[in-house]
């Protein structure tokens, strides 16, 4: 059996280091500290702490958690661990459907009202269940890796220059789409950071109830259908998932790469378990990372900003990179 | 005899290639069936065609019969209950533990995200020392040996406790004596009642079971008791006169003919 007591500490751990990230999160402003018992006295620093700082934290939290969760569902899905949200095209999708919804009905990626964020996650979910579905008929399935991948890798380039050619054409969506592009917290609000965590809150529940499906996956289609698992609608539930917890991330806080698949990595380095277990820790790995990679993109050249989404792109290929050397030095394959 | 499982007027066909050219097999119940022909003749396909296991992709035409009902009138969870498979070349993933691949097998006989039951526990700590697996049960898979996660995945599929068990080539990567606690393990399995199905490469092991059917080019060429002469000179046949069987210590054994 799967002792609990190891990946529930692991949990608990990384839930209170996130805690502990959003909490600083709040307290760092772009001049330096700021704790926020001290703003309690200055209605201006509050606003600041409480309308600017705890929702972008909290919000970044809550979308790298999802980022972690969808790349913990795709890499048990397509039994793959090189799967993730952006080499299986639906980051891209996502972004293609942000820039369609904006090219169709204006509004901008900063803007705050529910309507819009609703509309445009909705687009951004549309966009990446499209570009996983189109991934899969390239690939024709899922059973060859390397087909697969290069199916991923061809729908992103492809979805990536539509996007490109759209912001292009309409100069007014680019405009919008920028900061977007490169992926930044910095557009998350209270109200995208309501969505994001509610959509967590259900992408979570729903993996957890489709964790034993991922598992009996894991010993190939034929076992998991001569064991009675419903392969056809738990497949399109997973995806759908998948592509939930994208989108959203996705139309909140822009094009972040690594987080989803670095963080089950992350995880199987430490801990081996099922996937309930696999999916819940990726998730509080990919928060505790989009949130740490967000500290350090405030305060590495503040009072200036780096766009998230630059800074986790190099940390995560570092990182696989190493991953990488060690499996080739140990000729692990796993 | 009462039939386990029928096949009739079965084809199947992958892309433009007829790769099961119309055939009727009836398999008894409570005894064991090996399926032996050279590669290519069509023994996984016949295998996953018993089982309900053929992908879309494979046009099937035919009927198939489990325990007298035609399958598709069989519900999903009840399949799973009375048919256990173990595939070729079965894979699993390196995070999961021993215990927790044996207990997939139980997922038949759970309710959705219901937690094991006591009888869940005590087939699947059944299972793994039937297999000389419990001693590892909270090992990862990832740090077996092909062998010692061959004989995890036969717990797991012992562990479903169906009455009829298909296993392709389940011998892979065993060592002679894990092989010979394999041939106790259907033995033991008869003696419950339970039908077995095995396509297996190796024909001394395969000559242990009740009945053999002899594959070849997609077609069955030959069904009858592994202990008829006629069921032996076709398995010779099937394998081009390069093999002989002869009786050794009272067992068949299958040689090579050099020559």
């Amino acid at each position: 059996m799967t002792k609990p007591l190891k990946p529930g500490v692991l949990s608990l751990l990384l839930a209170l280091l996130g805690a502990a990230g959003v909490a600083l999160g709040s307290a760092m402003g772009s001049t330096g500290w700021e704790p926020w018992w001290q703003a309690l006295h200055d209605p201006v620093s509050w606003q600041i702490v409480w309308d600017i700082r705890l929702p972008r934290s909290l919000g970044a939290w809550a979308g790298g958690a999802m980022l972690g969760l969808a790349g913990a569902l795709a890499q048990g899905l397509f039994r793959n661990p090189l799967a993730d949200p952006y080499l299986l095209g639906s980051a891209s999708g996502a972004s293609l459907g942000v820039a369609i919804y904006l090219s169709l009905f204006g509004g901008s990626t900063l803007a705050s009202g529910w309507w819009v964020r609703l509309g445009l996650t909705g687009a951004a979910f549309v966009g990446a269940v499209l570009a996983v579905l189109l991934t899969l008929v390239l690939a024709r399935g899922v059973q060859h890796t390397l087909r697969l991948l290069l199916a991923g890798v061809i729908v992103g380039v492809v979805l990536g220059a539509v996007t490109s050619f759209l912001n292009l054409w309409r100069p007014e969506v680019w405009q919008g789409m920028q900061g977007f592009m490169l992926g930044s917290t910095g557009f998350v609000g209270w109200t995208a950071c309501v969505l994001l965590c509610a959509v967590l809150v259900v992408c979570v529940a729903l993996a957890l109830t489709m964790a034993r499906v991922l598992d009996a996956l894991s010993l190939g289609e034929n076992t998991a259908l001569s064991l009675g698992v419903p392969l056809a609608p738990a497949r399109m539930l997973l995806v759908g998932v998948m592509a939930m917890a994208t989108g959203t991330a996705v139309a909140q806080m822009g094009l972040i790469a690594f987080v989803g698949l670095a963080a089950p990595h992350l995880v199987r380095a430490v801990v081996r378990a099922t996937h309930g277990w696999s999916v819940l820790l990726s998730a509080l790995a990919g928060g505790l990372l989009l949130l740490s990679a967000d500290l350090l993109a405030r305060g590495l050249i503040a009072p200036q900003e780096m766009p998230v989404g630059v800074l986790t792109a190099v940390l995560g290929g570092g990182y696989l990179l190493w991953r990488m050397s060690r499996m080739t030095s140990t000729g692990s394959g796993a | 005899m009462t039939a386990a499982l029928q096949v009739h007027a079965l084809r199947v066909r992958l892309g433009a290639q007829e790769v099961l050219h119309g055939m009727d097999l009836t398999i008894a119940a409570g005894r064991w069936t090996s399926i032996v022909g050279p590669n290519g003749a069509g023994k996984s396909t016949l295998l996953k065609a018993l089982a309900g296991l053929l992908p879309p992709s494979q046009q099937v035409s035919g009927q198939v019969h489990w325990l007298g009902q035609p399958l598709a009138a069989i519900d999903r969870r009840e399949r799973a209950r009375q048919l256990s498979w173990l595939g070729q070349g079965e894979s699993a993933s390196d995070d999961l533990c021993v215990w927790d691949v044996a207990m997939l097998g139980r997922l038949p006989h759970q309710d959705w995200l219901a937690a094991p039951s006591a009888q869940d526990h005590a087939m699947v700590e059944a299972a793994l020392k039937a297999t000389q697996a419990w001693d590892w049960r909270e090992r990862p898979l990832g740090q077996l040996s092909g062998g010692e996660r061959q004989r995890v995945l036969l717990a797991r599929a012992l562990a479903v406790n169906a009455r009829i068990m298909l296993m392709d080539e389940p011998l892979a990567n065993l060592d002679p004596p894990h092989q010979v606690d394999w041939l106790e393990q259907v033995q033991c399995l008869l003696a419950q009642g339970t039908t077995v199905v095995s396509v297996l490469h190796e024909i001394g092991m395969a000559l242990h079971a009740d009945d053999m059917v002899v594959m070849q080019a997609g077609q069955i060429v030959h069904h009858g008791a592994c202990a008829d002469e006629v069921t032996q000179r076709a398995i010779e046949a099937v394998f081009d006169q390069r093999i002989a069987i002869h009786p050794l210590a009272g067992q068949w054994v299958a040689l090579p003919k050099s020559g």
